[in-house]
């Protein structure tokens, strides 16, 4: 049995310890804002932080998992007023919006280490995070905003 | 052949069951709601004359507000867009202009999206960048419309003429008396109220437009997707659903020859196997066959899959081979191809010029990627079939859905959730079908079909791939006198007709080629033979890119040997401000619109180009190793220009500081979205220059995941993207936006790398071209 807390809660799984994480949350959960983009860790759109570090839920098994916690873009604040959040829809960030939560995450990592992160220490983070309607501009300005900087 | 060609019943077939069903949908909304007579837009017309934009498109428009406003007693005003969302901002921007007409308060306007039913809300196609120019007017027209019943409404029950009444900001006043009723207080009384004609509509003046052109919309959605409650097509969810996965046959037109189940089926959570039928010629958007593995979720789904034994039968396109495809490509490109255009006597002049200059462009398939990979859900229960999927032709989903199932039309229903990108993927909805399919399979229960993105890559609609040899003659003071292109690329064609029709289409030339808009007297543009091995679809802005790419860079080319600057150069070949005449050129397809009313002015080219390089700075000094390289094209009756400037390091890698890109795309309805689509359609462009790249071997792609399929990332993008609208009133056309940024960018991204370093890219993409051996 593999115990978790996710967004605060505890939840415990009986099923494959090798499923991934993603599935978990998806199909399990219901939690879909954690989106399926390439199932290898090499898209970012299945961001999560893990005991608070930005983490592909994809390639993350539910052992691996055991005992942390997990937090979604759903859990990343109750009113989805965090400041990259309102920073993201100030600046009308998402064209399809599919990737965005990943971006979210990632980016609210990165803010927790660097809170006033330059153009490179965002490019050098949020890397991994493919948009593919290609919002980059506005995400490097959104962080911007977020930092208040 | 047009763009939407659907290869399923004539559209009157479903006349009667749609009206029904719209009736039924909007009897729960209450308010403003009438019984429907639903007249399309073009139904006016006769039936001979030549049908441009919405009225030339599968059910037309359609202007009644019936179909698109409800009015709720408290005001709460719910607009209906009938198109799909896929990041273009649609879901704004069309309701944004029935909101105006309205003169709704936008902060009490909810969105609700259509179901796929083309005969209650006209054309649902989305792509071609033709949202926006097809329905301002009847959205204008259905706001207009709602706005004068309620008008109407305020007028007769304070008994007054309807010339003392003036609907407001969500009020009707009596002018005389400065008294208000709220729209929520009218909406019943409106309700019964005939719906004026189309003739007798006032629309507003443009001076009174209060959302229309104007910044400050956010997009509608933004909310639900930064907490993650936007529901795309990966995500639906309902009760006791099953989730299946596919292996579809490697090589298109491919079949299963036999296979074993016994292991998938000993995976936990597999719940049943079926085998989806394979297609038969042309193929359209059938699905592609293979075999479902249905499970208890989607993980199961995948481990049950990689448990399966399939032997293929691959067809006739086994040996597809990208390498030797493309020398094929060469050879026939090198050889006179079929003549498309012809104006003077290109042969005599090129014979006798003073300087000859030929160059041979190749463009790779480019798979779409779009990051949600195609979905979709379906449940059948009582003779009736329900699908949630994110496609950009719900009606094309929802026809093919009721043929594969033997269902009349009037008993399914597509749900169009948001789409996670589409660029021309989703308008095939092959997805939906095998959810239906694997519904049937398991006694109508819902199934989600999840297409992983290994499945995404190999079973694409490709970009085609491309081969554009180019010819010209210059005379002794650099002007250009003869100009031969031969484009050689299989053609989406190839998808409808069987067999292989091995030419591009009227409609693919006229992308950038046949529309040549060059002051050359002696042309000669020609289309080789080629034949599809693989399905070849509308990849955004489509042969606009292949045909660009060569076509801008070969300008540049010229201005080099001509020993002229790129950006006089081009102007120079434009020529003056004028209609360009195609001389020769049967039934000129220009997306669809009339081309009187569209036609290819130079003057806005000119335009463009002038505008992107005074604000790019054109000439200025660059640091060593850099580069500006300038394109302009015209698309999807839009006008743009871009200039980039390219860094190449000493070991040849390149970088890219700063694009700016100007567009004429007529007047404009929510200006950030038309500058998100440019600053989209930049970081697509550069990925088609840098990166992109689907190559097949023994048929089968020999790309998988996003992690050998490479896309623009964030630390490849530029740190500065400019974007300039040249301004216009509402007395012009509005053109395309969605599609139209792209074909400029990867031929001025060359054309900066060639001023950068000069070397010369001629084959996409970039990858390691430049690469340093040492």
């Amino acid at each position: 049995m593999i115990t978790l807390r996710v967004n605060g809660q505890t939840q415990s799984f009986d099923g494959d310890p090798s499923m991934p994480v993603l599935w978990y949350l998806r199909d399990v959960l219901g939690l879909t804002g954690t989106k399926f983009g390439c199932g290898v860790a090499a898209c970012g759109a299945c961001t999560i932080h893990l005991d608070g570090e930005a983490t592909r839920s994809c390639q993350t098994q539910m052992s691996d998992a055991n005992g942390k916690q997990v937090t979604t873009i759903e859990g990343l604040d109750p009113d989805g007023n965090h400041a990259l959040q309102k920073a993201w829809r100030a600046l009308n960030v998402p064209q399809c919006g599919y990737c965005q939560a990943g971006q979210i995450m990632q980016a609210a990592a990165l803010l927790k280490q660097t809170p006033h992160p330059s153009d490179d220490d965002i490019d050098n983070t949020m890397y991994g995070n493919i948009c593919r309607c290609g919002t980059y501009q506005r995400i490097r300005a959104a962080i911007k905003q977020a930092a208040g900087a | 052949m047009t763009k939407h060609l659907r290869g399923i019943a004539p559209p009157s077939s479903i006349e009667n069951v749609s009206r029904r069903s719209a009736l039924k949908g909007m009897a729960a909304t209450g308010g403003l709601v009438l019984a429907l007579t639903i007249l399309p837009h073009r139904a006016a017309h006769a039936a001979a004359a030549p049908k441009w934009g919405a009225d030339g498109m599968p059910h037309g428009a359609v202007n009644n507000p019936e179909a698109f406003v409800s009015i709720a007693p408290d005001g709460t005003v719910t607009i209906v867009c009938h198109r799909s969302e896929m990041g273009q901002g649609v879901r704004t921007g069309m309701p944004l202009i029935v909101a105006d007409e309205l003169d709704a308060d936008w902060t009490k306007v909810k969105i609700a999206q259509a179901t796929g039913d083309e005969v209650r809300y006209g054309n649902q196609d989305t792509d071609g960048s033709r949202s926006t120019r097809h329905f301002i007017v009847p959205m204008r027209q259905v706001g207009a419309a709602a706005r004068m019943m309620l008008e109407a409404a305020a007028a007769k029950r304070w008994g007054v003429d309807v010339s003392d009444v003036e609907a407001k900001n969500h009020e009707v006043a009596q002018k005389s008396t400065g008294k208000t009723l709220g729209y929520g207080e009218l909406a019943a009384d409106a309700s019964k109220l005939p719906v004026p004609a189309t003739e007798s509509l006032k629309l507003k003046d443009p001076s009174q437009f209060r959302y229309i052109g104007k910044e400050g919309t956010n997009i509608v959605d933004g909310f639900n997707i930064t907490t993650g409650r936007a529901i795309y097509g990966q995500d639906v969810r309902l009760p006791g659903q099953k989730y299946a996965v596919i292996a579809r046959p490697p090589v298109m037109g491919g079949k299963v020859t036999s296979y074993d189940a016994m292991d998938a089926k000993k995976v936990p959570g597999v719940v049943q196997i079926v085998e989806i039928p394979a297609p038969s010629y042309p193929m359209m958007f059938q699905p592609s066959g293979g075999i479902a593995v249905i499970a208890d979720n989607t993980w199961a789904a995948i481990q049950g899959r990689k448990a399966l034994k399939i032997t293929w039968d691959d067809g006739p396109h086994a040996t597809y081979d990208s390498q030797s495809y493309r020398a094929a490509l060469e050879a026939t490109a090198r050889q006179p191809g079929k003549v498309v255009r012809a104006d003077g006597d290109f042969a005599a002049a090129y014979a006798s010029a003073d300087k000859k200059v030929e160059a041979e462009y190749y463009i790779p398939h480019n798979a779409h990627a779009t990051m949600e990979p195609p979905s979709a859900t379906c449940r059948i229960a009582d003779g009736k079939a329900e699908v949630w999927t994110s496609v950009q032709s719900p009606q094309a989903a929802h026809d093919l859905v009721a043929k594969y199932l033997g269902l009349a039309p009037e008993n399914v229903t597509v749900n169009v959730t948001l789409l996670g990108g589409g660029f021309g993927r989703k308008s095939k909805p092959d997805f939906a079908v095998e959810a239906a399919l694997c519904s049937k399979a398991v006694g109508g229960a819902p199934v989600k079909v999840v297409w992983t993105r290994e499945d995404d890559i190999h079973n694409d609609f490709f970009h085609t791939v491309s081969l554009e040899r180019l010819e010209a003659g210059l005379d002794k003071d650099g002007k250009v006198v003869a100009w031969r292109h031969n484009s050689v690329a299989p053609t989406i064609g190839a998808l409808f007709v069987a067999p292989d029709p091995r030419h591009e289409l009227n409609w693919e030339l006229g992308q950038g080629m046949s529309d040549l808009p060059f002051d050359v007297k002696n042309l000669s543009l020609e289309n080789g033979e080629a034949e599809a091995h693989t399905k070849i679809g509308w990849w955004r802005s489509v042969s606009n890119v292949p045909h660009g790419f060569a076509i801008q860079s070969f300008v540049a080319e010229l201005a080099a040997a001509a020993g002229k600057d790129q950006k006089a150069f081009l102007l120079d070949l434009i020529g003056s401000p004028r209609i360009v005449d195609l001389g020769n050129v049967k039934n000129f397809w220009d997306y669809g619109e009339n081309p009187e009313v569209y036609p290819i002015d130079t003057g806005r080219l000119r335009n463009v180009v002038e505008l992107v390089t005074e604000k790019a700075g054109w000439g200025r000094q660059v640091p060593k190793g850099h580069g500006l390289g300038l394109a302009a094209h015209r698309s999807f009756v839009s006008y743009v220009a871009a200039v980039i400037e390219a860094a190449v390091d000493e070991k040849g890698k390149v970088t890219i500081p700063r694009v700016d890109i100007a567009v004429d795309c007529g007047p404009t309805v929510n200006p950030d979205r038309v500058r998100s689509q440019f600053e989209g359609a930049v970081i697509m462009g550069l990925g088609v220059g840098l990166m992109n790249e689907i190559s097949f071997k023994n048929g089968r792609v020999e790309q998988s995941n996003l992690d050998d399929y490479l896309v623009l990332r964030i630390s490849d993008a530029p740190r500065e993207t400019h974007v300039y609208i040249v301004p216009h009133g509402y007395d012009m056309h509005l053109g395309g936006v969605g599609e139209p940024g792209v074909p400029p960018v990867a031929p001025a991204l060359m054309n900066a790398i060639f001023a950068a370093s000069g070397k010369r890219i001629r084959s996409l993409p970039l990858g390691g071209q430049l690469a340093s051996k040492a």
